[in-house]
């Protein structure tokens, strides 16, 4: 039964491949960060700012990304809307999902900070007759910042272990990779390992980093 | 002010109030809490909007506008330059945490009156100098005293130059020790500027002292007004003798 003990030999065949897969899920979790966390900003500042219909919209479409599957949405976004002509590659369109996905899920972590400010600082500003936009550039966001942006961290933290979804639309990532290795030889005990292994070694020392970069903060 | 009435749900705050302030004017609202004295300085700023009544600052309506010679209902704009001649100090400072107290004086000066860097700074030192705090220009609100921090929130106010400015319990969140500095500073203020003032104060010596005039409020409405050495020294409704027992009690 060599199917259940270890190959090395086949673990370090495979290991490039993965390594290369590695890469792409890196650059997904870059790419759809750079949607996300502008994006859920928006998000929030249009959801507080009471404009009539854009503000609901914003508010619905906010908790329906939250409270759908993730994978619904990409499914959606990569099987129904090419029918309506709008054709992106699978890694496009996965950078793209995930990047609305988790634009919503920044919006709660913008709007959670933004709750920790206390109400006298936008009564100052506004008895003040500071412009509006100048309040949030320089007084509400250089005060939400130190607070959101751990959960920032933790979000892109999330994302880059969420890639492992856009296997399933043909982006080949690290668990797209393992699952060929092993739909190829049958063996999907080390390429699945060493796929879970380097997930656990770049969210773990980002993690730490994390950490560091807080407590040198709070000091 | 014209019969101003404001209510939070069914709670009657202000009650058709009528109040008008010369200019330089320094007056004192005296009162129990909940008698609707802050409620009035948030209004005088456009911090809370009254269900019904008018406010008038220096021949600019609040949340009305003339057209045609009529009075209408006017908006958040018209708000903003109808309470540019208006300043406030709160209770609890709210300075900005992130900036120095420079930094805290001079941003309004810089956004608001769009000032040079240049002159924004001399204005700024000027004030922080005023208030005697030359040298923690450089502290963070977090690095200062309550009486520091206050006296920066009065020097960041008056930055902006204003004809009315609107003390809300500037001292009740101080430690006592700290409360003389602040008294001391809007004394000074008091007596050297044209300004209008207006203090929500339970310092009533302190209102007797520099007040042209007193307002002792109760249950939403004023029920006396007049000179400090009547409303205080010689009152004439019997809650108001009550409440200065209690107040002198403490």
């Amino acid at each position: 039964m060599s199917g259940f003990s270890w190959d090395w030999a086949f673990a370090w065949s495979v290991l490039p491949a993965l390594l290369e897969g590695l890469s792409v899920t890196v650059q997904a979790t870059a790419a759809g960060s750079l949607i996300a966390l502008p994006f859920g900003l928006l998000w929030c500042i249009l959801r507080l700012a009471d404009i009539p219909v854009l503000s609901f919209v914003v508010r619905f479409m906010v908790e329906f990304l939250r409270g759908t599957p993730f994978l619904v949405q990409l499914y959606f976004i990569f099987y129904v809307l090419p029918k309506y002509g709008i054709i992106f590659s699978p890694l496009a369109t996965g950078i793209f999902a995930l990047g609305v996905y988790s634009s919503a899920r920044a919006a709660e972590f913008y709007r959670a900070a933004l709750e920790a400010i206390p109400a006298g600082q936008w009564e100052a500003s506004l008895t003040l007759g500071l412009p509006i936009g100048k309040v949030w550039t320089r007084i509400i966001l250089p005060q939400m910042w130190p607070i959101v942006a751990p959960m920032l961290g933790n979000l892109v933290i999330a994302m880059f272990k969420d890639t492992a979804v856009l296997s399933t639309i043909t982006v080949l990532e690290v668990v797209a990779r393992a699952k060929d290795a092993g739909f190829q030889t049958f063996r999907y005990l080390e390429p699945l390992t060493i796929a879970g292994i380097l997930f656990w070694i770049v969210s773990y020392s980002a993690a730490r980093f994390l950490r560091r970069l807080e407590d040198r903060h709070a000091r | 002010m014209r019969d101003v009435r404001k209510a939070f749900d069914t709670r009657v705050v202000l009650d058709g109030i009528d109040l008008d302030v010369k200019a330089g004017e320094k007056v004192a609202l005296i009162g129990p809490s909940g008698s609707g004295k802050t409620t009035i300085l948030r209004m005088a700023i456009g911090l809370t909007r009254p269900d019904r009544g008018t406010i008038e600052i220096a021949g600019r309506y609040l949340w009305h506008e003339m057209r045609n010679g009529r009075l209408e209902p006017a908006g958040e704009r018209n708000a903003r330059l109808a309470r540019r001649p208006v300043g406030m100090v709160f209770q609890q400072f709210n300075l900005f945490p992130h900036m120095t107290a420079l930094e805290n004086v001079r941003e309004p000066i810089v956004q608001v009156l769009k000032l040079s860097r240049a002159e924004a700074d001399e204005r700024a030192v000027e004030l922080l100098r005023q208030v005697g705090l030359s040298e923690h220009r450089g502290k963070r609100p977090g690095q200062l005293s309550g009486g520091q921090q206050q006296r920066v929130a009065i020097a960041r106010s008056l930055g902006l130059r204003p004809k009315v400015m609107l003390f809300d319990e500037v001292t009740s969140a101080l430690d006592p020790e700290l409360v003389g500095e602040v008294l001391l500073v809007l004394r000074e203020l008091a007596h050297a500027t044209d300004m209008a003032m207006l203090l929500v104060t339970h310092e009533i010596n302190f209102a007797a002292d520099i007040a042209d005039r007193v307002l002792m409020f109760d249950a939403g409405k004023i029920i006396e007004d007049g000179p400090p050495s009547q409303v205080i020294r010689d009152p004439q409704m019997p809650r108001t003798k009550q409440f200065l027992r209690a107040v002198n009690e403490r």
